[in-house]
């Protein structure tokens, strides 16, 4: 259970990986990944990282 | 006296109100007042802080430089005029992607440009996203170029949602400016312009994300009044959605303390893959610009001199170095070396006391020879320093300065460049300056050749090249007295 960020759509702007609760997500040469271990998918909540991403479809179910 | 001729020994001493206030009736109220010009009616407090700030006060705007870092990517709001795979275009041009850095490297790009560019008076941080979203970033960058240049001014601009959280410690930093973009004081119509915002780890959509955005807006505006730090609100003016309501806009925040306010147009294009520039909301008219400007002159004091620069943009306003200075061209850690900017902050002010005197000899001639004459708008080919001194061909932008008996006021700049209007190609160059013309029948240029000036002068246009380097003043008062006066200097009556 785990979402992941499409690295062509990816404006690597950080804001998913301030607002991961978890700290999912880091920045890999460039672009943000998102570590599917420590995803939560925000344990049923609407996801944050989703919810601040500002390109539709970047970040998409893993 | 009209406002923008207030002399600089006005600032640093005391004066009787009757000879600093600026004329009513024709002179302030239909033109730029406060920190469209000089110190015009603004506390003197307040005019100490922005005096040498090139984005908030007209005059400083001729001599000294801000730059831009871009160490602020993540933003908390979609709005509509903007696509964020580049950067914003309201704090920045958009369709641009700016150079983004770390904090250190943004320390290292601003002593680079300290060394070359003595002019240099304002750190800014507006974006690409939003600074006060992306506040880890922003603080570090203060931290870091403070240590090293501690005279430079810093300035933040935001959208204002994750602003009230920051008011503390935006006053720890010494950060004495905020600009703040307020586009609706009211949610239905801002519900139009922000598809959604980010508040608190969610998303909010509609009536009620712009209703949340416009409370934090004021929220924060008012805690920065408290605080004593000065605050700009920008807003970007959408015709048929926001440009009538702007009027209320400028009353709310003036009502909260905001000091200066700043309208901008729309810059919309659909190859930018906005939503406003697909669905093909198009951006105001030049004419359209300053008819909002005027009629909110009386409000918050307005600014005209904004050129929307991009987020790491280098320079004087309406100039941007920001290529020279990219993180390849910059030693790894270069040294500091202040006497530049010293020895030119010396010239700036010999400089402005000249200037300040050649307009008031420019007022006391129109007011010796031209009784009543209609107001005129003209523009102006510069490259800064308040002088006539860019070549017609060269011109990006033209200030425009309106005339009338009582004076030569600064009214507004207006955009000439192929990019900002649409992306025309060369061969459209005249039409491009025809439309940004649009009114004037009157341009003052250092030189123009000669095929530019008959196209020109077909097209309803004088092309005044009897003045270069001349003061703006003198030359548009020598030129409208020749042609509106009517007392002779022998006729006239003191
Ligand atoms: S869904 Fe939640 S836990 Fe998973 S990466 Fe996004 S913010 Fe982090
Ligand atoms: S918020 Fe979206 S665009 Fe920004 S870094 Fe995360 S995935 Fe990339």
């Amino acid at each position: 259970m785990a979402l992941k960020i499409i690295a062509d759509e990816c404006t690597s702007c950080g804001a998913c990986e301030f607002e991961c609760p978890n700290a999912a997500i880091s920045s890999k040469g460039g672009t943000y990944v998102i570590k599917a271990s420590a995803c939560t998918e925000c344990d049923g909540d609407a996801t944050k990282c989703q919810a601040v991403c500002p390109v539709e479809g970047c970040i998409v179910q893993g | 006296m009209s406002s923008n001729v207030v002399p600089l020994t006005s600032i640093t001493r005391s004066r009787p109100v009757s000879e600093v206030a600026p004329a009513v009736g024709g002179g302030c109220s239909s033109s730029s007042c406060g920190s469209s010009d000089a110190q015009g009616d603004m506390p003197a407090h307040i005019w100490e802080k922005v005096k040498d700030h090139p984005c908030y006060s007209e005059q400083a705007h001729h001599y000294f430089a801000r730059m831009h870092v871009a160490v602020a990517p993540a933003c908390n709001i979609q709005c509509n005029y903007c696509n964020r795979k580049y950067d914003c275009a309201n704090e920045s041009r958009p369709g641009v992607t700016s150079e983004k850095l770390t904090p250190e490297q943004a320390a290292r790009k601003v002593v680079a440009v300290a060394n070359k560019v003595p002019q240099l008076s304002v750190l800014g941080i507006a974006g690409p996203g939003d600074s006060m979203f992306d506040w880890r970033h922003t603080s570090a960058t203060f931290r870091e170029v403070s240590k090293v240049l501690p005279d430079l001014k810093f300035c933040v601009s935001t959208n204002g949602l994750a602003l009230p959280d920051h008011v503390d410690e935006l006053a720890e930093h010494n950060i004495d400016h905020v600009t703040i973009t307020i586009n609706m004081v009211d949610p239905e119509i801002g519900a139009l312009i922000y598809p959604w915002i980010y508040f608190k780890g969610k998303r909010y959509t509609g009536v009620e994300g712009a209703r949340i955005l416009h409370e934090r807006q004021m929220e924060g505006l008012e805690r920065l009044t408290e605080k004593g730090i000065l605050t700009k609100i920008n807003s970007v003016m959408i015709p048929g959605i926001n440009d009538q309501h702007l009027l209320e806009v400028n009353a709310a925040i003036k009502a909260r303390g905001a000091f200066l306010h700043n309208v901008m147009p729309l810059i919309s294009d659909a190859a930018h893959g906005t939503a406003f520039g697909l669905s093909g909301q198009r951006g105001p008219k030049p004419a359209e610009l300053k008819d909002i400007q005027d009629k909110l002159a009386g409000g918050a004091n307005l600014m005209r001199h904004c050129r929307q620069c991009r987020a790491d943009a280098v320079g004087m306003l309406g100039e941007d170095l920001s290529q020279d200075f990219t993180l390849d061209k910059i030693p790894e850690m270069p040294s500091y070396d202040p006497e530049p900017r010293r020895l030119y902050r010396e010239v700036v002010e010999r400089e402005r006391a000249d200037h300040n005197k050649a307009v008031a000899v420019a007022e006391a001639e129109l007011a010796e020879t031209v009784e009543e004459a209609p107001r005129k708008l003209v523009a102006i080919c510069t490259k800064g320093g308040g002088r006539i001194n860019q070549h017609f061909g060269h011109a990006q932008e033209f200030q425009i300065f309106e005339v009338d008996a009582k004076g030569v006021r600064f009214s507004g700049h207006r955009k000439a460049d192929n990019y900002c209007v649409g992306g025309y190609g060369d061969d459209d160059k005249l039409d491009v300056v025809l439309a940004a013309l649009e009114g004037i029948d009157t341009v003052f240029v250092a030189k123009i050749g000669r095929c530019p000036k008959d196209d020109l002068k077909k097209a309803g246009i004088e092309a005044v090249d009897l003045y270069p380097f001349e003061y703006i003043e003198t030359a548009v008062a020598a030129w409208y007295a020749e042609r509106f006066g009517t007392r002779t200097e022998s006729a006239s009556i003191a």
